[in-house]
């Protein structure tokens, strides 16, 4: 009896290890399998001008493979949705976690975490068909398929992660720091700006970096809203064309193994580093500032 | 109970499962085409009504690109590639060394249109017009006769085959300039270019509707009768392993035929060879 007990425990043990050696293994085989198609690109053109080279004529010939245009137009769309879904997405976790009664929480939670699963695609054809005109018509631009329609449906997307993650890390301050600062005489404003904030930073700041990071690698959105005009946008009226557009918009019809498709996974393995990167920023902020316990504050 | 249920569950699955697999290999030889979106919706129909007349014959058919499926035909993972290009230097190349030799057959031609916005009064432009607009030369529809409005060019993604046929006969050569927007589909530029009075797009003639305008190049309307006077006009293909034969020749014969194949695509919008 006891050694069939422990035989299941070491088997449950090897099954389990086995389960997360699997996704680490795939993991590890899709940047193998990046490297090895992206890298070869660099025979074709210097690192350098792949990387500073402002014309991205992949099919041309001869070619150009400038990625600058893209990578400007990622990180331009995904700064100005972080301008607009911090603060909206934050300030929500704020309300859901200290301000709304618990009626209204229980509405209103669902209500966002539901448009995290709002399809992208969805998303993208809203902003196609509703916001692209609307934008054409305020704004009196030549198009609506532009920088600011794909910032504001990647602020849409990034809302429910950033708020759900906020809120939960809002909700755990531990709630004697907040009872003593009431105490001290401090409002409820004052408290939840100078001692909730600062005990949830760590939990806030992470929901904010994966918050941005799934807008930089959303795909579906930016190829339906963005304009895919691959130049370097000079307003946020103009069209651009972020990096996983271009993938998805190209990779289909490029030749096997031309440089053009080496060029689409270079562009993927670059995608793959900015969003490592923010995972990266993730962590350490949520190491950094992690609260330890009450009384070291 | 629950245990029970579960385990029922697994065994119907199990059964149904093993019942598909001896169904597929009893009953049907497998015929797989794969390739431009642009060809699939012939392939789409040709093989519906080709299964009618030979139900021993499996046929399954996916889109992908001109690119995939001829990586496929290369792979030697498809029977028929469909593809909106002719094959490429460089791809007969890698096929020759896997030991595989394309054979193209013509089965379609399609017809590019210029569109924009129907309350553009314009309705006719050049070649040479085109090609400004698309280089970024002529930035205000009042050059070319319109409204004093600015253009909006709106072209596709550049591997597309669609771009690659814009490219040849109308660009001869020349880069379409950066700031024009790009789509990756045709459907995608019908749609812009449908809510956008700015805009003018380039799409397949079966794409038109009541929400675009189309235009004439150099005079010439783009209509299946007017297939081969129209300018902007390219061949469709299907590219089989070596000359076909058994199963793969059957279905290009099908395809080919006037009363058949040739009919389906005169349905689907494209004009007919044959």
């Amino acid at each position: 009896m006891m050694r069939s007990r422990q035989i299941k425990e070491i088997l449950i043990r090897y099954v389990f290890f086995l389960l997360a050696f699997i996704s680490i293994a795939i993991l590890a085989m899709i940047l193998f399998f990046l490297v090895r198609e992206g890298v070869p690109v660099f025979d074709e053109v210097s690192v350098k001008n792949f990387f500073l080279g402002k014309y991205w004529y992949p099919t041309a010939d001869p070619p150009d493979f400038g990625i600058l245009p893209l990578i400007l137009a990622s990180l331009m769309v995904t700064g100005i949705s972080a301008a607009i879904s911090i603060p909206l997405g934050v300030m929500t976790a704020i309300y859901l976690a200290e301000i709304a009664t618990p009626r209204v929480k229980e509405v209103a939670k669902p209500m966002v975490e539901m448009l995290a699963s709002l399809p992208s695609v969805v998303i993208g054809f809203f902003g196609m068909v509703v916001v692209a005109p609307f934008l054409q018509d305020v704004f009196e631009i030549p198009t609506g398929l532009n920088l600011l329609n794909a910032s504001l449906m990647l602020a849409f997307m990034s809302v429910p992660t950033i708020t759900t993650i906020s809120e939960d890390a809002i909700a755990s301050v531990a709630p004697e720091l907040k009872e003593a600062s009431l105490a001290l005489g401090a409002t409820h404003w004052e408290s939840i700006i100078r001692v909730i904030m600062p005990a949830s930073l760590s939990g806030v700041s992470t929901g904010i970096i994966l918050g941005m990071s799934r807008a930089i690698g959303e795909t579906m959105v930016v190829l339906m809203v963005a304009g895919g005009a691959a130049m370097i946008p000079g307003s946020v009226f103009d069209p651009c064309r972020p990096m996983p557009a271009s993938i998805a918009a190209e990779m289909a019809e490029a030749p096997f193994r031309s440089e053009h498709y080496y060029a689409l996974f270079a562009i993927g393995l670059v995608l793959f580093i900015f969003t490592l990167m923010f995972n990266f920023i993730a962590d350490y902020i949520s190491h950094k500032h992690r609260q330890v316990g009450a009384a070291t504050l | 109970m629950k245990k029970k249920t579960i385990g029922a569950i697994l065994k119907t699955g199990v059964i149904l499962a093993l019942v598909v697999c001896f169904a597929t290999v009893a009953w049907a030889e497998k015929l797989s085409i794969k390739g431009s979106t642009t060809v699939l919706p012939i392939a789409q129909k040709a093989a519906e009504e080709f299964m009618k007349i030979y139900p021993d014959i499996n046929v399954s058919v996916s889109g992908g690109g001109s690119g995939n499926g001829i990586k496929a035909i290369i792979d030697g993972t498809t029977d028929i590639a469909d593809s909106s290009r002719f094959i490429k230097q460089k791809e007969v190349a890698m096929s020759v060394e896997n030991g595989v030799y394309p054979v193209p057959f013509a089965v379609a031609r399609d017809c590019i249109v210029p569109v924009v916005h129907p309350s553009n009064h314009i309705d006719d432009l050049s070649l040479k017009q085109l090609r400004k607009i698309y280089q970024g030369k002529i930035r205000n529809w009042e050059a070319v006769g319109g409204p004093d409005l600015e253009i909006v060019a709106i072209s596709r993604d550049t591997s597309s085959g669609t771009y690659e046929v814009w490219e040849d006969i109308v660009m001869e050569g020349a880069r379409v300039y950066p700031g024009a927007l790009l789509q990756a589909s045709n459907g995608a530029v019908a749609q812009a270019v449908a809510k956008n009075k700015y805009a003018i797009g380039y799409i397949g003639l079966s794409y038109l509707n009541k929400e675009l305008k189309a235009l004439t190049v150099d005079g010439e309307a783009a209509s299946i009768e007017n297939a081969i006077a129209y300018p902007v006009s390219r061949e469709l293909f299907m590219f089989t392993k070596g000359w076909p034969t058994g199963k793969t020749m059957k279905f290009i014969n099908y395809v080919l035929h006037p009363n058949k194949g040739q009919k389906i695509v005169s349905e689907v919008g494209y004009v007919p060879l044959y």
